[in-house]
């Protein structure tokens, strides 16, 4: 079950060389009402590959709003590393598809200094882990700009890259910065994990005006799923219901839901009818959505990618204790990563992530 | 701004200045009266330009008698503003970190004299006069500097938070060397947008030796972005003396690809020269850097008395022989544009214009407790903010 999709915006606004003219409006968090109902598309619509859906929604924003510019290794000439730029350097030219030198913290500084100005940037690591090299860039300019420069600035950028553990890419590139950057104020961070809300989220994550950070995973970028033909866009504040159940809350995240989705056809065979949501927004986490379930199923599962100490896993237990403590039946599970460098081994590295066995066996000692 | 006479001092004047007040200009005058006139004349730039991989621009520059009292005026407002933040500072008024500016007040005043508000500034967390180069008043910066919500970023940014977006001003940056990629992103905007103008990256001669300059700096020559690199040398990373913390410390060579200049930063209208010159060479070829040799009385911060990494006699023998204030009240004498009196006279008005804005300043009130949790997001789409205690929802943005 989807979440209902938000329309495109397109006005004459979205001609080039002339502002946007409004904001996308959606209502805050608290004030939606409960979205399980019909599926958004009455359209055939086409099939594709999730970096196909991330690569269509970003040529669509570029066409729309001239400010928009890709920056990054790569992305220009060569394509992009995992193809998410194909096509847009012939399409756009250089200066808007931007290769750049290897130099995370300063092209990530540069893009910050653009947006400044009113440019809408979106710049690509590589690999989410490259963009260590530009935390302090992303922590003290991106983050905080617009609260020290008193709202002067706005810095409309948007952070992308692909995270995660993949097929034995060894430690240093099996990084899940989500948790390094969470607690940076100002900056808004989501997550895709299908090709339709990666589409949805990029055009999302590019009109908006906050600072975005779009976490994709390694191993995702050839999932295929019929999309809409026309316009649309993903809140960012807001988590998608997978599947609606009673027995108890399972929230998850990126590539994990997947492992959970495979988890639950055991779990349903075996009798059990789990709540899966998929918290796609996680920073802020969308307490409305995950409130109604927990206040339904009485009993909560976090199933995440990352390690155990401080990743996101941490603080949604944490924020739904001070919530909804009232409603919990049992103490919150959360199944993480664990605390070690990922390992090359491919044995070794399946023991590091969170897998579907593991899964059904915590939801069976959840609902004992 | 006619210099006011009262009948006392036309008592007391010499005969030489006394034939200024003649109604007929005297025939035996060959320059301006007034100090408002605008007509050019020239100056011979006293310590020569030192250039690599250039040819320096000429050492003489053009100036006019109006232009040689503002310089004097605004640089003196500008001393004044640092010397009451001084005070301010000691009476526990300014808290936190404080790095003050005097001494080096020739480089922006030089720069603002050939760029517009076209053009982009961005400097460290020295800022407080190129603040007011840019336009910027004194209540605003002594409200921001005293927390209080009339400062020009509402009492959140502090003393290394100040921005003027409208002017040009893009702060005020408190990680040494993070505002340079910043800078060349403001270069880059002005190339996107086919701008005619150019972007100015201050840094000093601590961030000098910082990996993301040379990063940045790469960026800016492969693209040819009208990005001028201006090291503010004052000589001293903090505590340590440029020859302890650079393998190469001429720092206008540093560029290697990049051209550069070497420039007296004591001397306000070198500086104009060489900046005038810097813009039409970053519009026309690309990036060039200058290296203001600069000098700072104060410490590092007021947390740092300055005196135990160097010797009084250097500083005050640098006030004595090179400070850019005497310097441009010697030329304003010698060129009898003013008299010693008229330019102690702006001395006082400026001394006032900084008690009144301190006193304006010290009546406006701390911002809002509910101002903790505004421009945390952008208004747009929906984002709650949290206090502490995640209860209530303190705010919620949509």
């Amino acid at each position: 079950m989807r979440a209902a999709a938000e329309k495109g915006h397109t006005s004459a606004a979205s001609l080039p060389g002339i502002p946007r003219a409004s904001k996308l409006i959606t209502s805050a968090v608290a004030a939606k009402s409960e979205a399980t109902t019909s599926s958004p598309s009455t359209k055939p619509g086409h099939e594709v590959l999730l970096f196909e859906a991330l690569q269509e929604g970003l040529e669509e924003e570029m066409e729309k709003d001239p400010r928009v510019c890709v920056m990054g290794e790569d992305v220009g000439h060569y394509g992009g590393s995992y193809k998410v730029t194909k096509g847009l350097a012939e399409k756009f030219g250089d200066l808007r598809v931007l290769d750049t030198p290897i130099a995370e913290n300063s092209f990530t500084g540069m893009a910050i200094g653009a947006a400044m100005t009113g440019l809408r940037p979106i710049v690509e690591g590589m690999n989410m882990g490259f963009l260590l090299l530009a935390y302090n860039q992303i922590s003290n300019n991106c983050g905080m700009l617009h609260y020290t420069s008193g709202g002067q600035f706005t810095i409309p950028i948007v952070i992308r890259g692909p995270g995660g553990v993949g097929r034995q890419l060894g430690a240093e590139h099996s990084q899940r910065l989500e948790s390094y950057f969470q607690s940076v104020p100002g900056l808004q961070m989501v997550a895709c994990s299908t090709p339709y809300n990666a589409k949805g989220l990029m055009k999302a994550a590019i009109r908006s005006e906050n600072p975005v950070i779009l976490y994709e995973h390694v191993l995702l970028y050839n999932l295929k799923e019929r999309i809409p033909d026309e316009d649309y866009t993903c809140c960012l504040e807001k988590a998608e219901l997978v599947r609606p159940g009673k027995d108890v809350t399972i929230l998850t995240y990126s590539r994990m839901r997947h492992h959970v989705l495979q988890a639950a056809k055991t779990l349903i065979n075996n009798g059990y009818d789990p709540e899966i949501i998929d918290i796609i927004s996680l920073k802020p986490f969308d307490l409305y959505t995950i409130g109604n379930s927990i206040k339904k199923t009485h009993r909560v599962l976090i199933v995440e990618e990352c390690m155990r100490t401080g990743g996101i896993g941490a603080s949604l237990r944490s924020s739904i204790i001070d919530n909804f403590w009232d409603y919990l039946d049992a103490p919150i599970m959360c199944l993480s990563s664990q605390d070690v460098p990922t390992p090359y081994a491919g044995p070794l590295e399946d023991a590091t992530v969170v897998q579907p066995p593991q899964i059904v066996k915590a939801v069976e000692q959840l609902c004992q | 701004m006619a210099p006011s006479i009262s009948t006392f001092r036309r008592a007391i004047c010499t005969r030489v200045n006394a034939s200024r007040f003649l109604a007929s200009p005297s025939p035996f005058r060959n320059f301006s009266s007034s100090t408002e006139d605008s007509t050019p004349f020239t100056v011979d730039i006293a310590v020569p330009f030192k250039g690599h991989k250039i040819e320096p621009p000429p050492q003489v520059v053009e100036t006019s008698a109006k232009e040689l009292m503002t310089f004097f005026k605004d640089m003196s407002r500008m001393r004044r503003m640092e010397i009451a933040s001084d005070q301010l500072y000691k009476s526990k008024l300014i808290r936190g970190f404080c790095h003050l500016y005097d001494g080096q007040e020739a480089v922006c005043i030089g720069m603002e004299a050939a760029l517009t508000r076209e053009d982009n500034i961005i400097t460290a967390y020295r800022d407080h006069c190129t603040y007011l180069g840019r336009g910027g008043t004194l209540p605003e910066v002594f409200s921001e500097l005293m927390g209080r919500k009339d400062g020009c970023t509402l009492g959140k940014g502090g003393s290394m938070h100040f921005y003027k977006k409208e002017n040009g001003f893009y702060g005020g940056h408190g990680i040494v060397g993070a505002q340079i990629p910043l800078g060349v992103g403001l270069a880059f905007a002005q190339k996107y947008e086919k701008m005619k103008a150019a972007t100015f990256l201050l840094y000093g001669d601590g961030a000098a030796n910082q990996g993301q300059l040379f990063e940045a700096l790469n960026m800016a020559a492969l693209w040819d972005l009208p990005a001028v690199y201006v090291c503010e040398n004052n000589h001293y990373g903090m505590g340590t003396a440029e020859w302890r913390a650079a393998k190469c410390p001429e720092y206008y060579k540093r560029g290697d690809y990049v051209p550069g200049l070497k420039v007296d930063g004591m001397d306000a209208l070198a500086v104009k020269q060489a900046v005038r010159f810097a813009k039409e060479h970053a519009l026309s070829k690309g990036p060039i850097m200058l290296e203001m040799d600069t000098y700072r009385y104060h410490g590092h911060s007021m947390s740092d008395p300055g005196s135990t990494y160097r010797t009084r006699d250097e500083i005050s023998g640098v006030r004595q022989e090179r400070d850019p204030i005497e310097r441009i009240r010697k030329l304003i004498l010698f060129k009898e544009i003013a008299t010693v009196s008229d330019l102690k006279n702006i001395e006082k008005e400026v001394k006032k214009e900084v008690e009144d804005a301190v006193a304006k300043a010290k009546e406006s009130s701390p911002p809002d407790a509910s101002e903790l949790f505004s421009n945390v997001y952008v208004k747009g789409y929906g984002s709650q903010v949290f206090g502490c205690d995640r209860k209530h929802s303190t705010a919620t943005l949509s």
